[in-house]
């Protein structure tokens, strides 16, 4: 869900099996700093089909996505919220919280009036999975630290 | 960090305390860096431990055996842990349809025959090779059959080597190309190097969803990991072929690292690891590539290929075999 916003030719790369996430040092990165930093937390807890990077649990669930710069801050966005649809139509009201630890920033996020919005995603996400083959990648800015950049690009 | 290569050329063990790979040998043991590990190729009598078996197994790293001769053995090829059903599936489909596995065979042989045609450039003896290829490749066209499809690729080599004879010194002429047993030195040296290089397509193809033993020009199960066969035939020429005319020009090979066996003309165990010495530097180095903006390892370069071939296989975009540019 992430990827759709972040590319649509990865999403379906990745949704087909073709994972290049094992050796790129900005995937290492991330896995990193969420290991170091969050110690503590419960971590990636897998429920049904999402994998959240971590929950705390108070009055209401909150889930927790960490991410390394903002360059995709539209995609983190959606990804939370995709999270919170999902779990409410599990029945379980949450809100989410995106971190930024490299930037000191925290950004909350609640489902509220998004529901349709992340219903298009949603749509659109099905869409490019089912084509016979990925879409055209557009070359971008953020291609350069993409993992997929040689297998796209070749 | 960059995960390099790592061959053992001495003897001694291989072995795994707590979370740490070691390799003992008389001397000492030497811890060794598992995660800049990418692959590792055993030349030297190892023992290994199933615990350190075990540990590189975990951390996806493949092990490539070569036996006394220097001839590939085997390898510890881990439990694959990227998977694509579906690639499979189209892997599959292209060796099953005739129609999409010669398409295949003939573009692996075509890439080949390029890329000897770029060599006796190189070598400044490519006389007469155009207009023998450009029949060759007309024919290729024409086949309709794998055999025949081998058949074509068997007479370019032939023209590849007489030609590519001329450029060689005295004593390291090929003559006649043979294998089982290489019947002199230069026959020996491009036998080693090639072993070396299928072992390095493989480590290339573990790191990919492709499935190694599905291929097109080599029957699948012809050898095990066949579709590494068949990758490594775009490679010989600007790789093994490149390396071994190297060695043997400037002089860094000479007589004395060959010595003559039941078993045909060998490398000494001196030459090997000096060849060895030279593949390692060579496949290390980097060429700009022209498509993608920067800078790629020789290397680097037979991923990619994997990458065009899965690219084919999903019907993205066509494979072109690579020829040399550099």
């Amino acid at each position: 869900m992430n990827y759709l916003f972040i590319c649509p030719t990865k999403l379906w790369y990745f949704s087909h099996g073709i994972t290049m996430e094992g050796e790129n040092e900005w995937v290492d990165l991330g896995r990193f700093l969420h290991e170091r930093r969050y110690a503590d937390e419960e971590k990636e807890v897998l429920i049904e089909r999402i994998k959240i990077d971590f929950i705390r649990k108070g009055d209401t669930i909150e889930i927790h996505e960490v991410k390394l710069g903002k360059s995709m801050e539209r995609a983190h966005e959606m990804q939370a919220l995709y999270y919170l649809y999902y779990l409410k139509r599990l029945g379980i009201k949450a809100k989410a919280a995106l971190h930024y630890p490299k930037l000191n920033e925290t950004k909350e996020i609640t489902l509220d009036g998004h529901e349709e919005e992340v219903e298009k995603a949603v749509q659109f996400a099905r869409v490019v999975k089912s084509l016979p083959a990925p879409p055209e990648p557009v070359k971008s800015k953020k291609c350069k630290k993409c993992a997929y950049y040689e297998l796209c690009w070749v | 960090m960059r995960k390099r290569s790592l061959t053992l050329f001495s003897d001694g063990n291989l072995l795994r305390r707590e979370n740490t790979l070691y390799f003992e040998n008389a001397n000492d043991k030497k811890p060794l860096a598992v995660e800049g590990i990418y692959d590792i190729y055993i030349y030297g009598h190892v023992n290994i431990s199933s615990q350190a078996l075990h540990f590189l197994a975990q951390k996806g790293i493949a092990v490539h055996f070569f036996n006394h001769y220097g001839y590939y053995d085997g390898s510890f090829y881990p439990r694959e842990t990227l998977h694509s059903g579906n690639l499979v599936i189209k892997q599959a489909e292209h060796y099953l349809d005739p129609e999409k596995r010669l398409k295949l065979a003939k573009l692996f042989v075509k890439g080949s025959a390029l890329n000897m045609g770029r060599n006796l450039m190189r070598w400044g003896v490519a006389d007469g090779f155009a207009g023998e290829l450009e029949k060759l490749l007309g024919e290729l066209g024409e086949a309709r059959k794998i055999t025949e499809v081998m058949n074509v690729e068997a007479r370019i080599r032939e023209e590849y080597y007489s030609r590519w004879d001329e450029h060689l010194p005295e004593g390291f002429r090929i003559v006649k190309r043979t294998r089982m047993p290489p019947e002199n030195e230069m026959n020996a040296l491009i036998s080693f190097l090639n072993s070396r290089l299928y072992a390095t397509v493989l480590s290339e193809l573990y790191n990919t969803q492709l499935t190694p033993t599905v291929s097109y020009l080599h029957e699948p199960g012809e050898r095990r990991f066949s579709l590494a066969l068949d990758l490594s035939e775009v490679f010989k020429p600007v790789i093994a072929d490149r390396i071994a005319t190297r060695l043997v020009k400037q002089g860094v090979i000479k007589k004395e690292h060959f010595r003559g066996e039941l078993n045909g003309v060998l490398l000494t165990k001196e030459g090997m690891r000096l060849v060895l010495e030279h593949y390692n530097t060579e496949l290390a180095k980097s060429v700009k590539h022209p498509g993608l903006k920067q800078n790629v390892t020789k290397q680097r370069l037979v991923r990619l290929e994997a990458y065009k071939l899965i690219k084919h296989l999903l019907g993205v975009k066509e494979y072109e075999p690579l020829v040399a540019w550099f």
